[in-house]
């Protein structure tokens, strides 16, 4: 179960999306860039040519790595290109946020929870 | 009987008995105070699935809307701004901060959204030409990500309820199924033990006293045997002195 300290040090927002999508939330404030030498941001802008590979590597560094991140938003065509570390991924801390994008809809049926929620009842 | 089903290995004294059965009831209360529990938690895991899911259709919306806008600041600022942004991100404005409610025993976290002031990252954004459509966007942004946040907090509030409803439920099996059914099979056993032990020592005490009875019997044959000896015996007791031919001489 999750304790305290689990989550108490958790307060930014990571994001990996498309251009659009990260410039937006971005532009609400969640970006953070830690001070020092490895400065390491907590967004990744991710395009047509952008291997899934460094998804991976990004999502891995969000979820595992970082013990500061509270919530990880993806895009949920980028999702889709991940899909099977998405859908085994069950921690409750990052949680883990499928969003829409501006040229893909959002689709209810796709989202990992949702499919954990339809599967729980039944559906 | 006691050989059937699986029970727990102890001697059947009556200690032993007396401890299993207050195991079985201490196992039947917990049975139902966890049972309640469970009933109780999925009732919120069901509130909260109702939640999630507004909140997706609710957040597909708030998206929605938020990306018109960014697209009239592009239309605006008449270029990409996306790399001017993504530089100028330094701190962050906008963080989360936990709380924790309590569902039964079950602590949820729930994510609070809060802005830090004083630092904004992107004062010269918009500066040339824009300045109020980046504005407006950044605030239909932060809208966005406070939908997004309650919705994410409602979405970790579901995996760890998810996990504990499945611990309690298995508990629950377990006690209904292997516990008790254990408990009453090892109570089962001593009874039959015991009852046997008794059965026993009644047919023991029976032989017991049926033995003593045969002896006491057989001593009371013995001592009257005796007695008519003696009396046979007292009859022909004859003059110590031998003098029975002598008539006595009365003077």
């Amino acid at each position: 179960m999750a304790s305290n300290a689990e989550y108490k040090d958790r307060q930014f927002l990571a994001v990996i999306g498309d251009e659009d999508s990260v410039t937006g939330l971005l532009l609400a404030g969640v970006g953070h860039v830690t001070q020092g030498a490895d400065a390491q941001k907590n967004f990744l802008v991710v395009d047509a040519k952008t291997e899934s590979a460094v998804i991976e590597a990004a999502f891995d560094r969000f979820t595992q790595e970082r013990k500061d991140i509270a919530i990880l938003l993806i895009n949920q065509h980028i999702a889709d290109k991940i899909r099977h570390r998405v859908d085994t991924y069950t921690a409750a801390f990052p949680s883990l946020l499928e969003i829409p994008a501006k040229d893909h809809p959002y689709d209810p049926e796709k989202d990992s929870v949702l499919k954990r929620v339809r599967r729980l009842f039944g559906e | 009987m006691s050989g059937s089903g699986a029970r727990e290995t102890v001697f059947p004294t009556r200690q032993s008995l007396g401890l299993m059965k207050s195991k079985l009831k201490g196992a039947q209360q917990g049975h139902d105070l966890l049972k309640r529990k469970s009933e109780a938690l999925t009732k919120r895991f069901r509130e909260i699935t109702r939640r999630i899911d507004e909140a997706k259709r609710k957040m597909g919306r708030v998206m929605q809307i938020a990306a018109f806008s960014l697209a009239e600041v592009t239309y605006a600022v008449g270029g990409d701004i996306g790399y001017q942004i993504q530089e100028s991100a330094k701190s962050a404005r906008f963080r989360v901060r936990t709380k924790q409610e309590n569902v039964s025993g079950v602590l949820l976290p729930a994510f609070e959204s809060y802005t830090t002031e004083g630092n904004n990252d992107f004062q010269l954004t918009g500066l040339g030409k824009g300045g109020q459509q980046v504005q407006r966007c950044r605030e239909t942004y932060a809208r966005a990500v406070e939908t997004l946040v309650e919705l994410a907090s409602l979405q970790t509030a579901f995996v760890i309820l998810d996990e504990v409803i499945k611990v309690v439920n298995r508990r629950v099996n377990a006690i209904e199924h292997v516990i008790i059914p254990r408990t009453e099979n090892t109570i089962k056993y001593i009874n039959s033990e015991l009852d046997e032990l008794d059965r026993e020592e009644f047919y023991r005490l029976k032989k017991v006293s049926g033995k003593k009875g045969r002896d006491a019997a057989a001593a009371e044959k013995e001592r009257e045997a005796n007695s008519k000896k003696i009396a046979e015996s007292e009859e022909g007791t004859t003059d110590l002195l031998g003098d029975q031919e002598n008539e006595d001489v009365i003077f």
